[in-house]
């Protein structure tokens, strides 16, 4: 066994929630770029050329690329050989996000109850921990502060084993589609097909995280993600919807297992500031 | 695109009627936040018949909950958020004088209608451009529901605030107008 204390846990969660909240992948500031070269609409033209200037000031002054700092979600990947020392392993996680939010000047996005008080507890948490038993001796943390305005246009579908890729790639469109300009386009797209209607859900928004220009293994999933990026461009919702070739930037696909009697199709979208960070203990 | 039009606050009809869908403008002078929270409280006054914390009269609201400023910045990252969410409270503070709002994202028709009545029209900021954004947002002080903290409204002083006429007052859409010229 290797024993790790949840003081390491708790630095490396608030380090990966400061890096996310200031810096864009280079992956994905080469994907903007890329994008405003291939941009046809003048409107769309300037609305990447902000983003792209946005990025890049968060990141030289270490402030918030997007004041919507997001609700904390963290992905860990526990190494069944690790033993963790020195206290709760979930309360550590939040202490992390709590101090990464109170301290890096973020904003606190987090209501006690959904539906009533909807009182801010003041330190963006509880996070969202999703936590997965693996092999070997490490923990692998991988956050995503997550920002409402796109996923309040996120769907799920219970489609029928009959519809095929056909209906899978249409429902993603339509889902895009309806959204409009709401999600703050040019967005990223995770869709998780099969498991069940929760998991599908959960492997899309881990599907965002993947680098930006990968596609999925599978020849056939990564045929279906061209595709669905293919006719999500073609709709014309364009840079902040005003119009244009770029509505999303990928489609990550991830699929599992599932039963005999159902498909389902989850789909997470994420707006243009796709923040996440990857650290492994 | 058509040439950056400088506009100052506050507005009245004239300043509006001169606003068209798909202008890029540079906004001056002072604006103020209001999300969720804070549209809420104030359309529950506006139905106890009680006087608003702000007078709204030829104002503009920026849907923004912005971050913590950094020491040294008058601001955090102050981007838009959706407007959509405000639109069942919009009406009435149209009613009483609100003349633009600043947001990201489509209105209903209800809205849109109110917009014509009233002479007002509708900014969009580009979503996520926070940082950028900020550079623009000279002075910030919390002028009413302090205990909302994001939420709360806050009283700016922009200067060349970039935004785009996204609804003018005779109710031209630029989301309804841009994208089908783009479809294939």
């Amino acid at each position: 066994m290797r024993e790790i204390n949840t003081t390491q846990i708790k630095s490396k969660v608030k380090e990966l929630f400061l890096k996310a909240n200031y810096h864009i992948d280079q992956d994905l500031m080469q994907r903007l770029e890329e994008a405003l070269k291939e941009e046809t609409s003048s409107i769309g033209k300037s609305v990447l050329q902000m983003i792209i200037e946005n990025n890049k000031i968060a990141s030289s002054e270490e402030i918030a690329i997007c004041q919507d700092t997001g609700l904390a979600v963290v992905f860990v990947e526990l190494g069944q050989q690790i033993c963790i020392v020195g206290g709760d392993f979930a309360e550590v996680i939040n202490q992390g996000v709590k101090e990464a939010y109170q301290e890096g000047y973020l904003r606190k996005s987090v209501v006690d109850d959904p539906v009533f008080e909807r009182k801010n507890t003041k330190t963006n948490t509880p996070a969202i921990i999703y936590t997965d038993i693996v092999p070997g001796d490490k923990i692998k943390l991988t956050v995503l502060p997550k920002g409402f305005g796109s996923e309040n246009m996120s769907a799920l579908a219970m489609l029928k084993p009959a519809d095929g890729p056909e209906g899978i790639v249409n429902f993603i469109v339509e889902t895009v589609r309806k959204a409009g300009p709401n999600p703050c386009p040019p967005t990223i797209i995770g869709v998780g097909i099969g498991g069940t209607a929760d998991k599908a859900m959960v492997i899309a928004k881990k599907a965002i995280a993947r680098k930006m220009g990968e596609h999925n293994q599978n020849e056939r999933y990564a045929s279906m993600e061209k595709e669905a990026l293919e006719k999500i461009n073609n709709l014309g919702i364009g840079p902040a919807g005003l119009g244009g070739r770029t509505t999303s930037l990928a489609v990550h696909i991830d699929y599992l297992p599932t039963h005999i009697a159902g498909m389902p199709v989850a789909i997470n979208v994420c707006c243009h500031a796709a923040r996440h960070a990857e650290g492994i203990l | 695109m058509t040439q950056v039009k400088k506009i100052t606050t506050p507005l009245d009809d004239n300043k509006v009627k001169q606003l068209k869908a798909g202008d890029s403008v540079l906004v001056t002078g002072y604006i103020y936040t209001g999300r969720d929270a804070a549209h809420k409280r104030l359309i529950e006054l506006i139905e106890q018949g009680k006087e608003l914390p702000i007078d709204i009269q030829g104002q503009v609201i920026y849907y923004v909950g912005p971050a913590p400023a950094k020491p040294g910045y008058p601001c955090g990252s102050a981007g838009p958020t959706t407007s959509y969410r405000m639109d069942p409270y919009a009406p009435s503070l149209l009613d009483r004088g609100l003349k633009g709002m600043i947001g990201k994202g489509s209105r209903s028709q209800e809205v849109i209608e109110s917009m014509k009545k009233n002479k007002a029209v509708y900014l969009g900021a580009v979503g996520g451009a926070a940082a950028l954004i900020a550079r623009s947002i000279k002075k910030s002080e919390v002028v009413a529901y302090d205990d909302l903290g994001a939420e709360a409204i806050h009283r700016y002083y922009v200067e060349d605030f970039p935004a785009i006429v996204i609804i003018d007052c005779e109710g031209n859409n630029l989301y309804e107008t841009e994208p089908p010229k783009y479809k294939k």
